[in-house]
């Protein structure tokens, strides 16, 4: 009967192994208000997730210098999802069951915000995602915000600037995950808006080594004008290829570029791209007066003291976040369903990414002046009319 | 005898619980982990054919039943057969011609398959969703009972669990189970002794996939939504590591690998930018020392106390 | 139509050089030792970002970098080899694949930390306007991967050939204890062929590193795909990794041009099956595989 003994003893220490591992003490203290985030701090979406972790910490840490929120301290509980669903979905667990947050901040991207709406709302937990697909927000689910800019927007925004340049046939060339198919469906979608054609459509993968082919194939439906839609390196390599390929039409971004680190990696090839950003990163050369300068140095200031890096286009989606909610917490005491209401209720909060007006039809919030036309010149962005 | 225990400790942990969302969910992933790594630990373990393409199978069972429900409004209860059926019938038509292959050109087969199976989650749009991944799965409901959160779920789960190392057992010790580990040891020789290896492969091969199917329409109906970026070539890897730390060729070890894999990121999380070097280094650490995977290695830790403790060493 | 043609040729020859050359060092560790490192990929990385911080931050001249960084890379080949496959009591090919699985894992968290998640430009090593040849351009920097390449593989396969060293080592991976029974240092061998194809990756990185960039997570897909082109060529044979790596790239830039671009990874693998089904060992590999 050795086999069976030998059995049971295993049934026996895996059962003690599994416990030991599984069970740990819940947290009780309640004297902070908590706040979740849960960021892809590494992996593929790491340049989102990195900055977004550290401006939401920055910002925490500010509200708290200042003495927190009716008199109680915030506290952020930050996990890597690694850009993973999987885990995404355990650590919004974590955050939500175990860890007792408040609010969750994030996730990064589309598709891992999306299998969090679910538990967000079924706990009745305000959920402001930093992901750009529309879908977060569309339909509007009672606990789910974003702060990040929609792909509607910012398609929307290259468009305007092409119509009125007179360019009628375009050729897409979008990386094909969440970010760079969310943006291919609006672009085929608002085209005729706005009197184009889309002549060629392709897709590239996140780490693919050369676009040359796909470019070949573009160029072959002679386009007026090329939209890359992806984030970096992929667009850097696009860009280069271009180059090497002696392509003459003009080659337009998405916002997913939108950091120093483009032009950095693309080096002259990225000379006369042209991309929609938000005022973050001109925020030097605008005017005094511009109604989110003041908003925009003390982030980038702030941000650069804290961490010694310049600024990406990324981080501001959590800082906002933060802030708005440092807004809707005021009197709520803790309560999630009041804060859920105080959200909906902010109105003219000026953020790093834009004016956020929220409503009861609104999660998203941000107004038109959350992008604006900039080309690269000399190596730096230069804004366009 | 086991099994009676092991469902006991089930329901006593259930009772427990009683309100504990935290745990309740957390132990229901590991269930799910567990029923993947017990399909592929039959495949690897006993039959000694690697699979690098296992989330394909995952994937399917889980796409199968998004589709149904979402695109055709099907009941869950309706999709559940199509999807392990599905996962069957691919498995069936992919694993004749890729189980000819054997080491490492196998594991490249698989690999393959698992590739193009993601590239056609991701791109088959209509179907799919897309990388954005597929929306508004619903969760499972009997007779008006909610199944799909907390306790209900975590029932559910590992009464599949269950069930399916009861099979496994029964399937271990059966005239396939002895073939199986004839092919294990020798391919040739048990050929030659008249065990039709092929169809024995095949079969294992078509039993882990329908187990992995199942997961994935469990997966699937308690997270609500499904993207391409849950069955990817590194989410197979993760399967293997699974079985081979938990240790090849034992229900048991799959339920143990599972566990350790599962947790091992939610422990990890304090190291923040070091998380990835522990990681590696427990996954390094681990199999260097306990090459037999965990549950042997605590079994043979134990037995040498043990005989330390009798005065006499044995070997 | 000759102009596309031709230029989707280019855009595969680059891409095929750059999997020939990651392809190479899965063949040289196989040829010894029988094993496949799933770390391959990170040690690939790891040569071109040593090569960034030895070139472009510390000013180090190029030639002097390159053999820095290839022995850098080659002694931590040592050190895995020494302190992670050797240690394993009774070593088991899937218990060796696990540990370089968690080595690739270790060695990216390694990566991230030192060098931060962004991506770092490398300029090529020659500041050449892309050459055209009937309409169609090519990277200068595609020509030096595919000089290094058939350079590489004409010196391994002169070193298995004509060298003791070489034999001794070939001689391993078919009978490891006749081997030894000979006199061969089979330790010293493995230790050796480790070295080199972690080595061989070094180089790969550095060649490769003006096209593709250099961040810590650029191994996984990379390793990847110069395993299905050591595959598909026939694991262990040095021309077969080459032939793999450009029937793959050229594959995938077909795909691109003549299907579509979404689908070419499908496309490679769906090839990469057909030929496994009609020569189970690869295109040109002789000598089957060990069995799990």
């Amino acid at each position: 009967m050795k086999a069976g003994k030998l059995k049971v003893l295993a049934a026996l220490v895996v059962g003690v192994a599994m416990a030991g591992l599984i069970f740990t003490p819940s947290a009780f203290a309640q004297d902070t208000y908590k706040i979740g985030g849960i960021f892809a701090v590494s992996g593929g979406a790491s340049f989102l997730g990195d900055p977004e972790k550290k401006s939401m910490q920055m910002a925490v840490d500010q509200i708290n210098a200042k003495g927190g929120i009716d008199g109680r301290m915030l506290e952020a509980v930050i996990y890597d999802t690694k850009g993973d669903p999987t885990e995404t979905v355990q650590f919004a667990n974590k955050l939500i069951n175990k860890d007792n947050v408040l609010a969750i901040v994030g996730p990064s991207t589309t598709p891992t915000t999306m299998p969090v709406i679910p538990q967000c709302v079924r706990a009745q937990l305000p959920l402001i995602s930093c992901a750009a697909g529309n879908g977060i927000v569309n339909p509007i689910q009672p606990y789910v915000f974003k702060t990040a800019q929609s792909d509607i927007m910012a398609v929307a925004t290259i468009y305007t600037y092409m119509q009125k340049q007179g360019i009628k046939k375009v050729a897409l060339l979008c990386v094909d995950n969440g970010f760079g198919t969310s943006g291919a469906v609006q672009l085929r979608e608002q085209a005729g808006k706005f009197g184009l054609t889309v002549v060629s459509d392709e897709s590239y993968g996140g780490k693919d080594t050369d676009m040359t082919a796909q470019l070949t194939k573009a160029r072959k439906a002679a386009p007026d004008a090329l939209v890359c839609w992806g984030t970096n390196p992929g667009p850097a390599v696009v860009a280069k290829n271009a180059k090497q390929l002696k392509i003459e039409f003009p080659l337009f971004m998405s916002h997913g570029v939108a950091s120093p680190k483009f032009i950095d990696i693309a080096g002259d090839a990225s000379e006369g791209i042209m991309l929609p950003t938000g005022a973050v990163l001109v925020a030097d050369t605008l005017p005094q007066d511009h109604h989110q300068k003041a908003a925009l140095d003390a982030y980038i200031n702030d941000f650069k003291a804290a961490y010694g890096s310049g600024v990406s286009g990324f981080g501001g989606y959590a800082y906002d976040a933060i802030k708005i909610l440092e807004i809707a917490l005021k009197g709520t005491n803790g309560d999630k369903a009041m804060l859920r209401d105080n959200i909906e209720k902010v109105q003219g909060y000026v953020g790093v990414t834009g004016t956020f007006n929220f409503s009861p039809t609104e999660h998203n919030g941000l107004g038109e002046d959350s992008f604006l036309m900039v080309r690269i010149e000399n190596g730096t962005w230069k804004v366009m009319e | 005898m086991v099994f009676t225990l092991f469902a006991a400790v089930i329901i006593c942990t259930g009772a427990a619980l009683e309100g504990d969302y935290y745990h309740e969910q957390l132990l229901t992933f590991i269930g799910i982990f567990t029923l993947l790594a017990v399909g592929l630990n039959m495949l690897m373990g006993y039959a000694g054919q690697i699979s690098l393409g296992h989330a394909a199978f995952y994937g399917i069972g889980a796409y199968t039943t998004g589709a149904l429900t979402v695109h055709l409004q099907w009941s869950p209860w309706a999709s559940l057969p199509c999807a392990l059926i599905m996962a069957g019938v691919i498995a069936y038509i992919v694993g004749k011609p890729t189980l000819k292959l054997s080491g490492y050109y196998l594991g490249m087969g698989t690999l393959g398959f698992g590739m193009i199976m993601h590239v056609l989650f991701r791109e088959w749009t209509t179907i799919t969703g897309g990388p954005n991944g597929l929306v508004g799965i619903p969760s499972l409901s009997l007779w008006g009972l909610d199944l799909s959160t907390g306790r209900n779920y975590l029932y559910v789960v590992w009464g599949c669990v269950l069930l399916t190392f009861f099979i496994c057992d029964r399937l271990v010790n059966s005239r396939v189970g002895r073939a199986l580990r004839a092919i294990h040891y020798s391919e040739q020789a048990a050929s030659a002794v008249g065990v039709d290896t092929a169809k024995a492969k095949l079969q294992v091969f078509v039993f882990s996939a329908v187990v992995a199917a199942l997961a994935g329409f469990l997966y699937a109906h308690m997270v609500m939504f499904i993207s391409p970026g849950t069955f990817t070539f590194l989410a197979s890897v993760k399967l293997v590591a699974m079985v081979v730390i938990g240790g090849m060729a034992s229900i048991w070890g799959a339920l143990l690998g599972a566990t350790f894999l599962t947790l091992l990121p939610e422990h990890l999380s304090v190291f923040a930018d070091y998380e990835m070097i522990i990681y590696g280094g427990i996954l390094m650490g681990v199999m260097i020392f306990l090459p037999q995977g965990l549950t042997r290695g605590v079994l043979d830790i134990y037995e040498k106390f043990r005989a330390k403790r009798k005065g006499t060493v044995e070997d | 139509m000759m102009q596309e043609l031709l230029q989707y040729l280019f855009a595969g020859i680059t891409n095929g050089a750059i999997y020939a050359v990651i392809a190479l060092g899965f063949s040289t560790l196989y040829n010894a030792t029988d094993l496949i490192n799933f770390a391959q990929g990170e040690f690939v990385m790891l040569g071109a970002l040593l090569l960034v911080t030895l070139w472009l931050q510390l000013g180090l001249p190029l030639p002097l970098a390159f053999v820095l960084v290839v022995l850098a890379v080659g002694l931590a080949g040592i050190l895995f080899e020494r302190l992670a496959i050797r240690t394993v009591r009774k070593p088991d090919p899937i218990v060796l694949v696990i540990i370089t699985v968690g080595a690739s894992i270790f060695l990216r968290g390694v990566g991230m930390v030192v060098w931060g998640r962004d991506p770092m430009a490398v300029p090529p090593f020659s500041e050449l306007e892309s050459i055209e040849i009937a309409g169609a351009y090519l990277l200068p920097q595609s020509l030096w991967i595919f000089g290094i390449v058939m350079i590489l593989v004409v010196a391994l396969t002169l070193f298995y050939k004509r060298t003791l060293t070489g034999k001794a080592m070939s001689a391993c991976a078919i009978n490891k204890r006749a081997a030894s029974l000979l006199g061969i240092g089979t330790e010293r061998m493995t230790l050796m062929a480790f070295a080199l194809a972690t080595g061989l990756g070094a180089v790969a990185g550095i060649m490769i590193a003006p096209i593709t960039m250099a961040t810590y997570d650029m191994g996984s897909m990379l390793g990847l795909k110069g395993f299905c082109a050591a595959m598909l060529g026939g694991l262990g044979s040095l021309w077969g990794a080459l032939l793999g790596g450009f029937v793959l790239g050229i594959a995938e830039a077909m795909g691109v041009g003549f299907v579509s671009s979404g689908l070419k990874d499908a496309i490679a693998f769906l090839l990469l099956l057909l030929i496994l089904y009609i020569r189970p060992t690869g295109i040109l590999g002789v000598k089957s595989s060990h069995r799990f």
